[in-house]
């Protein structure tokens, strides 16, 4: 008998993971940049959190990593139509890097090395839903794909897991970001095909 | 793996003749941030994102961004302070009777 079962034709298509409406799953990951790949130094990388009364928590890469970490394995939705199941992480949960700030903001907006913003619910960010992550399938998160860290909310359209991720602002009003100001969802539910103003 | 690299503003033009009936790529575009002026054929245009993003050649600043959806397109065009387009010469007015 040969090795390979001459009835052998793949997995059935009824056991394919479900992906949310209008998505193809892919193996590889896709690099999807608006501009040049910033470069960030450890020694200079910050991540600060400005709430909306003014004041600021700034970690160091020394003092992120000090924190607890978590590695969390997820499903990541991009709105470009490619989904890309069961991807491991490592970082920190937002959970942590909010647990000590003052606010009463219901809005946040994520900012990042280069430039690029987007906007979320404060609520999204909390819950074990979304992580500053620096590791990427056992490895140092490469740039192109947003590292030293970038923001990890899998529940949502992957433009909002700001890539090179330098800090949150926490707003009393939702203000739209990069791709949001120019037609995308403010919100981003994969599951709703919440890719455009509107939908 | 490789660095994104972007393209020349000549790719807009395609894009772009869905929304205006002049050839943007011959329009020159003055850059909000820093005031370069230049072909909108010179901006560097990263096309391997949610939209077209088309930044500053000098500055890197975004300068345009084009998103199409299935039914609709979004332009935003705040990064360029003005468009000059050319234009064929005006007829000479008529001579007064």
């Amino acid at each position: 008998m040969g090795i390979v079962s001459p009835g052998f034709q793949g997995r059935p298509r009824s056991q394919e993971p479900a992906l949310p409406p209008g998505q193809y799953l892919t193996e590889d990951f896709p690099v999807l940049s608006a501009g040049p790949t910033p470069r960030v130094s450890l020694d200079t990388w910050e991540f600060v959190i400005a709430a909306e009364n003014g004041s600021e928590y700034r970690w160091s890469w020394q003092e992120l990593m000090a924190l607890p970490q978590e590695t969390p394995t997820v499903d990541i939705h991009c709105v470009t139509h490619w989904s890309k199941l069961g991807t491991t992480w490592r970082g920190v949960s937002l959970d942590t890097l909010l647990d000590d700030v003052d606010t009463g903001a219901h809005f946040a907006v994520a900012h990042s090395y280069g430039g690029y913003t987007t906007n979320l619910p404060l609520d999204d960010l909390r819950g074990g839903r979304a992580w500053v992550a620096h590791t990427f399938d056992g490895a140092p998160l490469p740039a192109e794909h947003g590292g030293p860290a970038r923001l990890l909310v899998p529940h949502l359209y992957f433009w909002k897991s700001a890539k090179w991720v330098r800090g949150i602002r926490l707003k009393t009003m939702d203000e739209p970001g990069f791709w949001e100001t120019a037609g995308y969802h403010d919100y981003g539910d994969p599951w709703r095909e919440q890719r455009y103003q509107g939908d | 793996m490789t660095e994104m690299s972007y393209l020349d503003g000549n790719m807009l033009d395609g894009p772009l003749r869905e929304l205006f009936a002049v050839d943007l790529s011959t329009a020159m575009g003055r850059c909000e941030n820093c005031g370069m002026t230049g072909s909108m054929a010179s901006l560097h245009v990263y096309p391997h994102a949610p939209g077209l993003v088309a930044r500053c050649p000098s500055c890197e600043s975004v300068m345009v961004r084009l998103v199409r959806g299935p039914d609709r397109a979004w332009l935003d065009m705040r990064g360029v302070t003005y468009l000059q387009v050319p234009m064929p010469m005006e007829q000479a007015l008529p001579e007064p009777l």
